[in-house]
């Protein structure tokens, strides 16, 4: 074994998580190195020009809940990160007319009020109490969850804490916050708003990665996070990455190169090496060896617990917990190249809502007809679509006159009944383009490519099990503690020196980098060192 | 469809937007307002208080209650008794949330025994349908269908009258009546925003520009002029009228307790009834009334001298605003915090720099002494400030009947 | 006008049960009841000669064990000559096998009471299964066993807590620490869940994981994918004594109950009066001070016990201008969204599963609960029909043949078949309920039922049927929900009825709750009334104090 494979920390897994876990590593002094699978870094956080001249954000298309304190501790505005905003989400109807939700607080209301003057009073209401309620929420994603089993001090201290913060607020709000914690979206929104295309639309968030409908309870959580961004200040929460959503990824490599770590692409990782119940490294499906006494996994947990170790090393209850950690994907997405600007009936011509979000969501009833598709083992012929189009917004994503729209789609069943095959992909593809003809007349006639990912895809191509796209459902019992396991939520694993940090872990989901940053200070915790090490 | 625009302008923007030579407008509930429409607004101020003026004041929320449960869904929103409020009688006054804390305020016109609009600053529709529960009452809201002139100044009654087939000149101080402007059909309160003597207009918003022009075609004898929110706003504040948003945060948009306030905490004690019906808030209205509020609302105005001196320490003449500051600033007795003064500004009728403060109870005495932060070139200083009633201004002819 | 320390609106099991409590605490009581018998769902009525049919709830898992005992509910009822004994004599019978589910392919599984014994059943259609069932059941009594205590426990307060309260919370944590911190845990985890997912975890079989799950949809509108159904599903089992699905009845008819409930209350002092309405409760500045019956007649008292629905005890009752905005949009936000219908049928002979099925036959004729639920899928389908409004074009049945505990219940040889339908929503998609739609609804349920007992059709002398629209009517259920709001996760513990009033009071003084609408919710368990009873009398002896 050559002395330049021994590392002080092996990150397996080059998606957004390992990096900033790697970057922090790096940052305080540890011989860091990345392994990445794919001939490129970013996992689901990629940019590809998978047709010449036109940039894909693959899978993941907008920075969401970009923690703050990442961008600020790793300079990625210096590494080139740059967000740029998204301003409007217009949900088209198909009586022609749309609803449309702004930057500017007079134009949404006066748009909301055209659908129901109450709901564009009530809109500000929820408003109020949400920006509230999410500023109560937000700690849980910078704390490591306590165990519930057996508390330490410091976990008693994070219960205190939590317990404190919650004091803080009123009793109406705290009501909400149950509410909002066991409700479907549906409710909770039928008990503020009377617009079914303001509540499908807005219910939308909370079905995103999930295998439940907006009726189904724990859907009205995720409508919190729409307002997260409100109190992360300045930091633009919510917003498209320039160059696309892989300039998220090479800017936290890019940063976690400048402390020194070396990030190795086309690398697989075969499996954890351990000795004696400890981690020792890695050995690459070639054979090769690569040594560290801290080992960290990137992957979903499936992976992590089942793939990376034998399981005969693990306790029986924590592999049984990992085996029913449920990682249905539901969703798929379709990117294309058009050849002119999509043209949108209900608002013809250009203008400034093409460089916002389109939410195809006319009605809850379209919602769950979606999901009624999919339940049973298949895909939505008419199904919710989240689409942005990264060219409006940087010219530099499609040639000159050119655009590329990204079409997140749900839902779509990875087990779908009969398994996916090329036909079935494009029958999914056809599906997606259909329905959205039916909003956007010259679409067809403008498609030059189209890239079609079902949920098996993603599993195939970009390491999601399942096609899940947050390495594990967010519902509640999947959360906080239980995330991936009580027990073993705090990055830790049994092995000792093996570690996990992707979004299987709390608090998971979305490009909020969370994870990766948590875990790396739990590593550095554990081996004495200060996060910052070299000065 | 053409995407909606995200400022409109009011029914009078056709005349006002000509006038305004200044370019200087501000957003008012979605709408274009001037805020001067000569390039200063000195001018726009003096004919509040020695002239009269033409304030647009449209984008005003409206509300139109009617139908047999109309005064009982008044009676349970207002502090008010309305029991008690005559036909052609307007009531100032807030509402308040279960909690009592203020969520608005506005005018109560009772235009008949089941008929009332309601003036709001904040959209108010849900709640007064939230309240109407049981209630066989029909509520309308007619904020873009009635349009709104406010005709403030010393002068007004005169214009007004010349014009008018009906007794102005015998309306009382806040009363509404039904009449002709011109031929058009108008109801004209005795109100206003100003602390002068006044009137308001309503009139259909197709209306509007005939109005604009029969009361302009009718004003030059009485110097009429129009006026914008910046002479309005120093006007209000010699007045000791509240400004939403600045002097109080609507209860249902404060996100923390602190920001919420009482109509007692307001100085709006005045307004509350509390035997009359049984209005949201009431009960724990009655519970702070059995022991008295830690805050009150109060006037305060800055010594001179001291100002003087603190400036005098960079050698600089003190430097006074010449719009009304909305920004918020400490207030200290005995070298301690007791409060904050929320709007500020030069008083020209009254020669004196005034303030509307919030105001721990103990130091709201008027008469007591106090002093208020003033940034003097970049570095923190502190001038005297002494408690005072309000209004500051309150000139006879305000509420007056000839 | 007449006078008493206290009135209680319903003389439902709840609303007998609270006023047995505070009669027995020397407050005199008066119960007002519009109907002519009492029991409210627990009702038996004899709806064609000879012919005694559950027409409201048609099995219990059990009245609270500590109310049982604190009424002496079991002991010995009167004697013919109407001397000697104080109990209740009331008889619950328990049947066992407990469930028979038959498949649509033939065949069908039996639920004993002997986790060994339903192994064997399970056996048939998984190994793996039979194999899991002893280890599910005694996890499931263990959870429902960590649910139990917060079933017994006031929901404490947590926005604005005052020293009690944290002293509450604190005794609850002890307690929950008694149960085990990794039972309580593992409930956790558990409530959230879908009962898909709950029942995925452990099992395989189809037939097995339908005919469990329909117990995580029961009395909601919801499907078996949805997140809360695996409460619903542990909600069945407290105070099952550790029995999956457990099926019990009153000997004699439900009815019984009713009866036996007002004999303890009479017997403490209460006086009960049935067929008077109330038509409004009267409050004066802030404080219920009586109720006004629909004639005119006014009963004052200090305090109003409340078993009916909240939403019809606040909303309906009490003038709304006595109550806050925010608690009224509380109040009509309430989800009762009703999805059961019954429908009674008279049978000239017992109802015979094809045959082959010897086990499940005598099943049958032991009075095990014959569930149509053959998949999870089977039942999610029924519910998108509700979704969209529409009954269920193939419902989920739970049929229960009442004469195979108690022949008693129909002419000799005869029997009763009560069956319990879902999805039938309250709120149909187009128009309402009427005459054509109760008959479709009957016979969609006959037909589904007949395509597992084929001479079903030929058996039948009566039929029967109770929309969800009948059922509100007859029984006063909102919407026609059978637990008087829908036990979905936002509508228990803190929030039944509304967050921030799940501790029996309302903001009206003296006005309490001590129906299924309130903690810890529906079922014919007695819990509601007796705690909302316990309350009124802390009350009042703080204010003694």
């Amino acid at each position: 074994m050559s002395a330049t494979n021994a590392y002080d920390a092996i990150i397996v897994g080059g998606g957004h998580n390992g990096l900033i876990n790697a970057a922090y590593l790096a940052r305080a002094g540890l011989r860091t190195v990345v392994l990445e699978r794919r001939h490129l870094v970013g996992g689901a956080a990629v940019t590809e020009e998978i047709f010449p001249g036109f940039k894909y954000s693959v899978a993941s298309y907008v920075v969401s809940l970009l923690r703050p304190e990442i961008i600020r501790d790793l300079r990625l505005a210096r590494h080139g990160l740059e967000i740029l905003p998204l301003e409007s989400t217009v949900t088209p109807l198909p009586n022609g007319d749309y609803l449309g939700r702004w930057a500017d607080h007079d134009q949404t209301r006066r748009d909301l009020y055209r659908h129901s003057p109450k709901d564009a009073e009530a809109y500000d209401d929820f408003a109020t109490l949400m920006y509230r309620l999410a500023w109560a929420v937000k700690p849980l994603l910078g704390i490591v969850p306590p165990d519930p089993l057996s508390p330490g001090l410091r976990d008693l201290k994070t219960l205190l804490m939590l317990g404190r913060h919650a004091r803080s607020l009123d009793e109406q709000q705290f009501h909400a916050l149950f509410k909002l914690g066991t409700m479907s979206a549906a409710d909770y929104l039928d008990e503020w708003f009377e617009s079914d295309p303001l509540k499908a639309t807005m219910s939308a968030s909370g079905i995103i990665g999930t295998f439940l409908g907006p009726r189904s309870p724990g859907t009205a959580y995720v409508l919190l996070h729409h307002y997260m961004g409100e109190i992360d200040g300045v930091f633009r929460a919510w917003g498209f990455a320039r160059g696309g959503n892989g300039m998220v990824s090479e800017s936290i490599a890019s940063s976690a190169r400048s402390h020194g770590a070396e990030i190795r692409t086309g690398a697989t990782v075969e499996r954890v090496l351990t000795t004696n119940g400890r981690a020792t490294g890695v050995v690459l499906e070639d054979g090769e060896e690569l040594t560290a006494k801290t080992v960290v996994s990137g992957v979903d947990p499936k992976r992590t617990f089942l793939g990376l170790l034998d399981p005969e090393e693990l306790p029986e209850d924590l592999v049984e917990a990992i085996r029913r950690f449920r990682i249905r994907g539901s969703s798929g997405k379709v990117n294309l190249s058009l050849s002119e600007a999509p043209e949108f009936s209900c608002l013809p011509g250009g203008g400034p809502h093409l460089r916002g979000a389109f939410s195809i969501s006319p009605s809850m009833d379209y919602l769950e007809r979606a999901y009624d598709d999919a339940k049973y083992g298949g895909f939505s012929r008419r199904p919710y679509m989240d689409i942005v189009i990264p060219s409006m917004i940087d010219p530099g994503m499609a040639p000159p006159g050119r655009h590329v729209m990204s079409i997140f789609v749900q839902y779509a069943a990875f087990d779908l009944k009969s398994g996916w095959d090329d036909a079935k992909r494009e029958a999914f593809g056809d599906a997606v383009v259909d329905t959205l003809s039916e909003y956007v007349p010259n679409l067809k006639g403008a498609i030059l490519h189209r890239q079609v990912l079902t949920p098996l895809d993603m599993q195939e191509q970009l390491g999601l099990t399942e096609g899940n796209i947050f390495h594990g459902e967010l519902t509640p019992q999947q959360l906080f503690f239980f995330r991936p396991s009580p027990a073993w939520a705090d990055y830790r694993t049994p092995v000792r020196g093996f570690y996990q940090c992707g979004s299987g872990t709390h608090p998971g989901g979305g490009v909020c980098g969370a994870s990766g940053r948590l875990a790396a200070l739990e590593i550095l915790r554990d081996l004495r060192r200060r996060p910052r090490g070299r000065p | 469809m053409p995407a909606p625009s995200v400022v409109r302008g009011t029914p009078f923007h056709e005349r006002t937007g000509p006038l305004c030579q200044a370019g200087n407008w501000r957003r008012w509930a979605g709408h274009l307002s001037a805020s001067s429409y000569e390039p200063t607004h000195e001018h726009e101020y003096q004919a509040i208080r020695s002239a009269c003026t033409l304030i647009d004041v449209s984008p005003l929320h409206k509300y139109r209650l009617s139908g047999p449960g109309a005064a009982a869904l008044a009676n349970r929103v207002v502090t008010r008794d309305v029991d008690r409020q005559d036909i052609g009688q307007v009531y100032y006054t807030p509402w308040c949330d279960a909690a009592g804390k203020v969520r608005d305020d506005g005018t109560l016109h009772r235009l008949g025994a089941s008929d009332f609009r309601l003036t709001s600053a904040e959209p108010t529709l849900k709640w007064l349908h939230e309240n109407a529960r049981g209630l066989d009452v029909e509520i309308e809201e007619e904020t873009e269908q009635v349009a709104a002139l406010a005709l403030q100044g010393p002068r007004s009654r005169d214009l007004l009258q010349r014009i008018t087939d009906g007794d102005v000149a015998g309306l009382p101080y806040f009363r509404v009546m039904s009449a002709r402007i011109a031929g058009i059909a108008a109801e004209i309160s005795r109100t206003g925003y100003t602390g002068d003597l006044g009137y308001e207009i309503w009139v259909g918003a197709a209306d509007a520009i005939p109005l604009w022009d029969a009361l302009n075609a009718a004003g030059a004898p009485f110097g009429l002029a129009p006026a914008g929110m910046l002479a309005l706003d120093m006007a209000r504040l010699e007045a000791g009228l509240l400004l939403v948003d600045v002097d109080f945060i609507p209860a249902h948009r404060a996100v923390i307790e602190d920001r919420k306030s009482s109509p007692y905490e307001l100085g709006l004690g005045w307004t509350v009834s509390l035997e009359a019906s049984n209005f949201v808030g009431r009960a724990a209205l009655r519970a702070e009334r059995a022991r008295p509020p830690a805050w009150r609302f109060r006037g305060i105005v800055l010594d001179w001298d001291s100002l003087e001196a603190a400036y005098a320490t960079v050698g600089l003449p003190p430097q006074f605003p010449g719009t009304t500051l909305r920004d918020s600033v400490p207030l200290y007795a005995g070298g301690r915090q007791v409060g904050y003064a929320t709007s500020r500004g030069w008083s020209p009728t009254l020669k004196t720099y005034l303030g509307l403060a919030h105001l721990e109870a103990e130091s709201a005495v008027v008469g007591t002494e106090l002093e208020i932060e003033v940034t003097v070139e970049h570095r923190r200083r502190r001038a005297r400030a002494t408690v005072a009633k309000t209004p500051f201004f309150d000139p006879a002819r305000k509420r007056a009947t000839p | 006008m007449s006078g008493c320390d206290a009135v209680v609106i319903g003389a439902g099991h709840n609303g007998l049960i609270a006023a047995a409590y505070l009669a027995r605490a020397g407050l005199r009581v008066v119960v007002v009841e519009r109907g002519e018998t009492p029991g409210g769902c627990a009702a038996t009525e004899e709806l064609w000669p000879g012919y005694r049919v559950d027409t409201g709830a048609h099995s219990l898992t059990g009245i609270d064990a500590r109310v049982m005992a604190d009424l002496d509910l079991a002991g010995a009822g009167p004697t013919p000559g109407g001397a000697g004994s104080k109990g209740a004599g009331l008889e619950i019978m328990s049947s066992d096998p407990c469930v028979v589910a038959p498949q649509p392919e033939g065949g069908a599984l039996v639920l004993e009471r002997d986790p060994a014994r339903t192994a064997e059943s399970i056996r048939r259609f998984s190994p793996r299964d039979a194999a899991r069932w002893p280890d599910f059941v005694s996890a499931m009594a263990r959870a429902s066993r960590v649910l139990s205590v917060l079933y017994d426990t006031l929901p404490p307060r947590l926005a604005g807590a005052d020293r009690g309260d944290l002293w509450e919370l604190l005794r609850l944590g002890a307690r929950m620490g008694r149960v085990g911190r990794r039972d309580a845990l593992e409930l956790m985890r558990l409530i959230p869940m879908t009962v898909e997912e709950l029942l995925w975890e452990w099992f395989e079989s189809e037939a097995l994981k339908g005919a469990l799950a329909a117990d995580g949809v029961r009395g909601i509108c919801q499907g078996p994918l949805a997140s809360g159904t695996g409460y619903m599903f542990l909600h069945h089992m407290v105070g099952a004594a550790g029995v999956v699905r457990r099926r019990r009845q009153v000997r004699g008819g439900m009815g019984k109950l009713g009866a036996a409930l007002q004999r303890v209350a009479v017997a403490a002092g209460a006086e009960v009066r049935l067929g008077h309405e109330v038509a409004s409760i009267r409050v004066e500045d802030g404080r219920a001070t009586g109720v006004v019956l629909a004639g005119g007649d006014e009963v004052a008292a200090p305090r109003v016990v409340s078993s009916a629905d909240p939403g019809r005890t606040l909303l309906g009752l009490v003038d709304p201008g006595e109550l806050a905005p925010e608690f009224v949009r509380a109040l009509e936000n309430i989800k009762y969204r009703g999805v059961v219908a019954k429908v009674h049928l008279a049978l000239g002979e017992p109802p015979r599963l094809p045959s082959g099925g010897d086990a499940a036959q005598a099943a049958v004729l032991a009075g095990a609960a014959i569930t149509v639920a053959p998949s999870i899928h089977y039942i999610e389908r029924a519910y998108d029909d509700a979704k969209y409004g529409r009954p269920s074009e193939r419902p989920v049945l739970d049929a229960v043949l009442t004469t195979a505990l108690d022949p008693s219940l129909a002419p000799k040889g005869h029997h009763v078949l009560s069956v319990a339908a879902q999805y039938a929503p309250f709120q149909l998609a187009d128009g309402s309920w009427d005459e054509a739609r109760r008959e479709a609804l009957g016979a969609a349920v006959v037909e589904t039922l007949a395509e597992h007992i084929p001479r079903l059709e030929g058996a039948i002398l009566h039929r029967h049927v109770l929309t969800p629209a009948d059922l509100a009517d007859r029984f006063a259920l909102p919407e026609g929900n059978i637990h008087h709001g829908e036990m979905t996760l936002d509508q228990v513990f803190f929030g039944r009825p509304v967050a921030g009033w799940a501790r029996y009071r309302t903001p009206i003084d003296g006005l309490y709750l001590c129906g299924a609408g309130t903690h810890p919710g529906g079922g014919l368990n007695g819990r509601p009334g007796a705690a909302a009873a316990a309350r009124v009398l802390r009350d009042e002896k703080r204010r003694q104090d």
